[in-house]
């Protein structure tokens, strides 16, 4: 059978082969930074059945260069568009930063497991985000503040490598206003900055909340998240109540292609978040 | 497969029949569309080719397989088996090159205008006949089925394949000096998944006979077609005998608590040892019958209009494998000949249930180096007993 | 001796572990000081005689580099201590320290300190074991910063095999749930 842009089927395409994409058609692709865009995508007709959870990821394929995983960083209460940060590391990201609106990318997913939004309800949420670790925590970001009143106190501590490399930058002003305490931090600095300079788990250290009711979201690179997990145990934060999101190299999502394996987990269907407490005894393990 | 018999197969009876009756019936499987996959010598090994007849088999040969060697001889003149069709146990390949071919078209797809369209026209679903399909050989498609229909997601191509698949097992009578199935509780008697199970059976004149099992209708119609009799009870104890007999000649076991003997000791010293001999060549995954590591490739015709994605086999054991923007994950052999040892003992019970090996013996025969899966395990069990000991 | 700043030194955990008197003593060598946006208020390679609670505001730690911006490598904030070179010779400070907003702290005269710890041992062992993690948080920050963890990876050279055929080269793929 043919997909063809209009008529493709996000029903058909799962029940018969998952590895066949739907095609999407790319509606803005906004410069963040130097090496990072966000890409909009739509398949319109279809896009009411698309739901996902925070922290979920697709496959993005772009047509001939190759496919990988991106975490979804839009609004999921918002549906029409699907929306993805990426960060400009390799052939397939580097064509997708070239697209342009109208041109079309293939979408499987959403795959992977999602911040435990709900299990927070009540609680104080706890956001560790570095570098481009504040794309896939957005849509958890958005999901807290879109029903602010079900959540206690809401912090986003945020590391970057300088000023001119803090994802967001406009958005975080208005998450400020919806109910989010942010602070940031930079490695290093010029002097008009007027933030904080250090690393994020500093912040941690320094931090007001409410250890024995608050559940921490950590993104960022693999070193950051060690180093923010220990923090945060060290702020009283049992490790039951710690999620990280995991990265591996990942071909398929299915749990087929065997890559993602870290220890004996997959980190495409059992993860990308995992309560830290799962993990804990591979992220000590070097090469595993 | 066909559809099992369950509680019918219990108690339908087992059939006897003679070579020209085993020919008689490939060749109505074949009249029915089924292309028929035997064990058959090429390059001094035995591979799995597409046959046309019994002559087709390895007949009156045998093999010798130890750590790092494979030979084929003979069965000498004289032997009762010298006619004997089933007496090779394993080669280099598995039917995992059938079920899930080591180079897959996923799709295709073409530029249209601004845009461009998936052509996922599939090739239609090949139906397969195996003939001789060992125990450990049947523990592993099952493996792989798991893998492949893992209760979120399908893949379409394996399960076609698989379901359209008629299953000849036969039963060892001879085992290699590699084969460990017994410890692994994979033979060497094949349990289910087949439509015929055979016990091949040498009479002292030479005339081959074959005790068979029915596992589905449709193996028991086609018994019933080319004429097999119920089994004496004296042909089938002697097949019984032998399948038993085979179960002791095997030495080399994994032990029960391999799985969190392993878990326990992701740092522990063994493994620099077996890195120092490992060349990191793929080869233990490449003819493991249970190994499913993919990659894609993405291809693109010269004007740009067309492009296709492949799948095709991988290992644990390619750098490329655990790549990461940066680098790979796995840079030190170490790590990576504990992530395959690891996964296919130990891990695999966590992912599936099940253990990732089946004792075909296959990565000990084609290590170029003898590195010895059983020998390997055991040293781990050896080091940890002594720290046992010296903690007491 | 300012008033309540014998509080100050109560609450305050760099202080820990330090009887009345001793707390009394340091009291009487604090006096607050205000610091307004953009002053520099310790230059590297001068004594460093003293030390800082920050009480408000906040200061950056700059490196000095001629003919460039100056680089902010770190900054201290409300509750922070700011300064250890008092406690180690060679008493010199390691950084430039300016006021990015109005600073308001007290600031504690290390000399009598100094020989208060080397004349009383457990004072010596409460000030060092206090001033130790901060010299280490320091440190480890240090490296993380070093290490560049937001960065783009460069791609890390192929390692090399002892024996066997030549890996095949890692093709730079990205594979990557950001």
């Amino acid at each position: 059978m043919t997909y063809v842009k209009d008529g493709a089927s996000l029903e058909r395409s799962k029940t018969d082969d998952p590895m066949v994409p739907d095609l999407y058609e790319v509606k803005s692709l906004l410069r963040e930074l130097d090496d990072t865009f966000t890409l909009t995508v739509s398949l319109p007709g279809q896009m009411e059945q698309f739901r996902f959870s925070p922290g979920q990821f697709n496959m993005l394929y772009k047509f001939g260069v190759g496919e990988v995983p991106i975490s979804i960083s839009g609004d999921p209460g918002a549906t029409g568009e699907l929306v993805h940060t990426i960060r400009n590391v390799g052939p397939v990201t580097d064509a997708m930063s070239y697209l342009r609106p109208g041109d079309m990318i293939g979408v499987r997913g959403p795959y992977g497991s999602s911040w435990p939004v709900e299990a927070a309800v009540g609680k104080d949420v706890v956001i560790v985000a570095g570098g481009i670790g504040l794309a896939p925590l957005r849509p958890a970001i958005l999901h807290c503040l879109n029903h602010r009143d079900q959540y206690g106190d809401l912090v986003l501590y945020y590391g970057a490598r300088s000023p001119s490399e803090m994802l967001y930058e406009r958005e975080i002003e208005r998450w400020r206003r919806r109910g989010l305490h942010v602070e940031e931090t930079v490695d290093h600095a010029e002097p008009s900055w007027t933030g904080h300079v250090g690393v994020v788990t500093h912040l941690i250290d320094r931090g007001d909340f409410h250890p024995d009711k608050t559940l921490a979201f950590v993104c960022g690179p693999e070193i950051m998240m060690r180093y923010a997990v220990q923090a945060l145990t060290d702020s009283k934060v049992p490790d039951t109540q710690i999620y990280v999101s995991m990265e591996r190299n990942m071909k398929c999502a299915l749990g087929f292609c065997g890559r993602c394996q870290y220890g004996p987990v997959f980190i495409c269907r059992d993860g990308p978040v995992f309560p830290y407490q799962k993990i804990a005894p591979y992220m000590k393990t070097r090469e595993i | 497969m066909s559809e099992a018999l369950s509680d019918a197969k219990a108690k339908s009876p087992k059939y006897a029949l003679n070579r020209a009756m085993l020919g008689e019936l490939i060749e109505l499987l074949s009249k029915e569309g089924h292309q028929l996959i035997g064990p058959q010598r090429e390059d001094g090994t035995i591979v799995l080719n597409p046959i046309t007849s019994l002559e087709d088999l390895p007949v009156g040969l045998e093999d010798e397989q130890d750590s790092g060697r494979y030979r084929l001889k003979s069965i000498a003149p004289d032997d009762a088996r010298a006619d004997s069709l089933f007496q090779t146990t394993v080669g280099p390949q598995s039917w995992r090159r059938y079920l899930f071919p080591p180079r897959q078209t996923l799709w295709k797809a073409r530029r249209n205008g601004a845009g461009w369209e998936i052509d996922a026209d599939a090739e239609a679903t090949p139906k397969y006949a195996f003939i001789g399909v060992r125990s450990c050989d049947l523990t592993a498609i099952a493996v792989q089925a798991r893998v492949y229909d893992n209760g979120d997601y399908t893949d379409p191509g394996f399960t076609a394949r698989l379901g359209a698949a008629f299953i000849i097992a036969v039963n060892c009578t001879r085992a290699a000096d590699t084969c460990f199935c017994a410890s692994m509780d994979a033979g060497p008697a094949a349990r289910e998944g087949y439509d015929i199970a055979l016990t091949e059976l040498a009479a002292p004149g030479g005339e081959v006979w074959f005790v068979a099992e029915v596992g589905s209708r449709r193996g028991a119609d086609l018994l019933e077609a080319v004429g097999a009799g119920p089994a004496g009870a004296e042909l089938v104890a002697a097949g019984e005998a032998a399948v038993a007999a085979t179960a002791r000649a095997m030495t080399r076991s994994i032990p029960a608590d391999a799985a969190a003997l392993l878990q326990r000791n992701p740092e522990h010293p063994h493994w620099a040892d077996i890195a120092a001999r490992c060349l990191g060549c793929a080869n233990c995954t490449m003819v493991c019958p249970t190994c499913f590591c993919s990659t894609m490739e993405d291809v693109t015709s010269l004007d740009g209009q067309e492009a296709a994605r492949l799948r095709h086999w991988d290992s644990c054991f390619s750098l490329d494998y655990s790549y990461i923007h940066g680098g790979p994950v796995r840079r030190d052999v170490k790590s990576r000949c504990r992530q395959w040892m690891t996964h296919k003992l130990s891990s695999w019970h966590e992912q599936f249930g099940t253990s990732g090996c089946t004792g075909c013996g296959r990565c000990i025969t084609w290590c170029p180096v003898g590195i010895d899966i059983t020998e390997e395990i055991a040293a781990f069990a050896k080091y940890q007993t002594t720290e046992i000991r010296e903690e007491a | 001796m300012i008033k309540g700043l014998e509080h100050v030194l109560d609450v305050h955990p760099i202080f820990a572990g330090m009887d009345q008197e001793t707390r009394h003593l340091i009291a009487g060598c604090g006096k607050n000081v205000v610091h307004e946006p953009g002053d520099y208020f310790i230059r590297e390679g001068d004594e460093a005689n003293v030390f800082y609670l920050i009480r408000h505001g906040r200061a950056a730690l700059e490196v000095h580099v001629p003919g460039r911006e100056p680089i902010v490598i770190a900054t201290a904030g409300e509750n922070e201590v700011l300064g250890w070179a008092w406690l180690t010779p060679p008493y010199r400070w390691h950084f430039d320290v300016r006021a990015v907003e109005q600073i308001r702290a007290v600031s504690i005269d290390a000399v009598c300190l100094r020989a208060k710890c080397k004349a009383d041992p457990a004072v010596g062992f409460a000030f060092y074991k206090n001033f130790t993690p901060l010299i280490a948080s320091r440190l480890d920050a240090t490296r993380l910063q070093l290490i560049d963890v937001y960065g783009q990876p460069k791609a890390a050279p192929e390692p090399e095999l002892e024996s066997g055929p030549p890996a095949k080269p890692a093709p730079p793929k990205p594979a990557d749930p950001q």
